[in-house]
């Protein structure tokens, strides 16, 4: 029995906030953390693990990363290039689908906990 | 007469009637899918999400004999079991993950053989993202394995999907009105909106319907060669690693050869113009082949099987509520078939969902697809032809070699010839972008430097290219 992609050590960076990407990740086995970094703090955007993918953002932009991805346990990722993504979807563009779901439940999720904040502050 | 009037003919034994189905999936039409092997697993695994995603309720039966839990070639679809870089990766972005007890090893270099050295080729990421699996249980004899076989798997997640599984043999499928009706080798005889058949090369149905219709061309076949050898994990960590070796040697009518490590076994894979006895003699008696195992003793073969492969595609691939994926349809010149499958699968699915199922929506929208494949396999046949004229020529070998071994020796240069010598090996990239990629001036500089300098007197060339500093090859 074997595992397929690079294995990352508990507490190792697998992507850091602000460095150039051209590939996205898929998790194999562990968990990951996904922070953000502001004025020297971290904020825990998320948790993911097995078949949960992350990096998505920089097949459709050029930017940087927007977040630090590091391993909260012994963790096998699988990385996807830009170029086989993308000529994949110029062949299939269904094959996009999955990732414009989790990108769609991610902005709902964004949205819910933009509502909260904003009713906290109104609140406070 | 057009290809979509071709399978019009097959197997009509009631005179064609005006047909008054409509030719689009309805809710609760049914599909028979013939063969649950990669192809057709993976077809009824995506026509079930797609037609969730439509709001369509249809039915998909898998008929396969097999259970692909039976060790030997009673549960095995006889292949290599390697799942490619690119189609490991399409598969983890459709949420499909390969998992542990289904990969038998994840492969992360090729180790080129050839009499003139050898040289080991890393994957460019330094990641294992090419899967060895096995297709069948286990080889012949084998103890019980806790593992699961790739093609097991796929299956199941279909199953889960809620394709059901006949297992009945089919002997006949033809056209009746407007329905396909499938017969079985048990009399059990059913009607069908759609027939996908996804029965591989190997199987007397393709023959059958060959034999009924003249316009019918069921696909071009050649005889190949699969064994396993039993070494033992320790014994295959120390000699194989996890990297699959693959033989460039000067014996005529052999394509591809390659040892590939997979848990206590390493399966052997001989592709070429129709393999047979003197050709597997002179490359088991080759001393490349030799070395690479302990003692340089080839072990006795736990188990072996001949089994055919496409080589030319099926035609035509598709007729009104009938379409042929995988093998039996489209394939990849001699790799990437899992890869092929899966792409003639899902086109397939698209067309069948999104369009139709008559000729019509099949021409149009699956068989785009099944001519790049073919076209791509044109593009194929020259470069294995390249291939041919390296394996005569030893000056082009050592040149290979010396190139192969400088970019690997150096992180920071360009490694065009490893890329080349990657992707043709792995199957990862269409051999039309291989074949381009040849073509480049700087390829083609750097060829011809090291064809000169690799085949000059060691000594003769400075500032360290020379033959006598290379690090990560052996030459003989």
């Amino acid at each position: 029995m074997a595992n397929l992609g690079k294995q990352y050590q508990n507490g190792e960076v697998i992507v850091r906030q602000g460095d150039a990407g051209k590939c996205m990740f898929v998790i194999q086995n562990g968990e990951v953390e996904a922070v953000a970094e502001r004025n020297g703090r971290e904020f825990r955007l998320r948790k993911m693990g097995p078949n949960d993918f992350f990096g998505e953002m920089a097949l459709f932009e050029h930017e940087t990363r927007t977040a630090t991805v590091r391993a909260l346990c012994p963790t096998h990722v699988l990385t996807i290039d830009k170029k086989n993504f993308l000529g994949g979807i110029h062949e299939d563009p269904s094959l996009a689908f999955r990732i414009v779901q989790t990108m769609s439940h991610r902005i709902r999720d964004l949205t819910d906990r933009l509502a909260k904040y904003e009713e906290d502050s109104q609140q406070n | 007469m057009k290809m979509a009037e071709k399978l019009q003919q097959l197997g009509e034994r009631v005179p064609k009637r005006q047909q008054s189905l409509p030719k689009t999936l309805q809710d609760g039409s049914r599909i028979a899918v013939i063969g649950a092997g990669p192809a057709g697993s993976m077809f009824s695994y995506f026509v079930i999400n797609m037609a969730e995603a439509m709001g369509l309720d249809v039915a998909v039966e898998m008929f396969e004999p097999r259970h692909f839990c039976h060790r030997g070639p009673a549960g095995c679809n006889h292949c290599g079991g390697i799942v490619s870089e690119s189609l490991v990766q399409r598969l983890a972005t459709e949420g499909i993950m390969l998992p542990d007890d289904v990969v038998q090893r994840g492969i992360e270099s090729y180790t080129l053989h050839m009499d003139v050295g050898d040289v080991e080729i890393a994957t460019p990421l330094m990641e294992k993202r090419i899967a060895a699996v096995y297709r069948g249980n286990g080889p012949r004899n084998s103890e019980p394995l806790d593992t699961c076989s790739f093609d097991r798997y796929l299956l199941e997640l279909a199953q889960q999907k809620g394709a059901t599984v006949v297992h009945r043999l089919v002997t006949d499928v033809h056209r009746e009105d407007d329905h396909m009706c499938v017969h079985c080798a048990d009399q059990y005889s059913q009607n069908y909106d759609l027939v996908v058949l996804a029965t591989g090369v190997n199987s007397r149905l393709m023959e059958t319907l060959e034999s009924q219709t003249q316009e019918f061309q069921r696909p071009g076949r050649t005889k190949t060669f699969i064994c396993e050898f039993l070494l033992g994990r320790k014994v295959i960590r120390e000699t194989f690693g996890p990297s699959m070796h693959v033989f460039l040697l000067d014996i005529p009518r052999l394509e591809f050869a390659a040892l590939i490590p997979k848990g206590d076994y390493v399966t052997l894979c001989l592709l070429g113009d129709d393999i047979n006895d003197e050709l597997m003699e002179r490359f088991f008696n080759s001393p490349e082949v030799r070395n690479c195992f302990p003692g340089g003793t080839i072990p006795a073969q736990a188990c072996h099987c001949y089994p055919r492969i496409n080589i030319k595609a099926a035609r035509p691939a598709y007729g009104d509520r009938l379409v042929f994926i995988g093998d039996s349809g489209a394939t990849r010149l001699f790799k990437d078939g899992i890869g092929a499958a899966y792409r003639t699968a899902k086109a397939a699915a698209k067309t069948v969902v999104f369009h139709g199922v008559s000729a019509e929506n099949f021409k149009a929208h699956y068989a785009p697809l099944c001519r790049a494949i073919n076209n791509d396999n044109q593009m194929g046949k020259v470069v294995f032809g390249f291939g041919s004229l390296v394996q005569k020529s030893r000056f082009a070998r050592r040149g290979i070699l010396r190139m192969t071994a400088n970019e690997q020796n150096q992180s920071d240069r360009p490694k065009r010839m490893s890329g080349v010598l990657w992707d043709l090996f792995s199957g990862s990239a269409p051999y039309t972008d291989v074949f381009l990629r040849t073509l480049h001036p700087a390829y083609l500089g750097s060829l011809f430097w090291n064809l000169l300098a690799g085949n000059l007197p060691a000594g003769m060339i400075r500032n360290g290219h020379g033959r006598s500093e290379e690090r990560n090859h052996v030459e003989h």
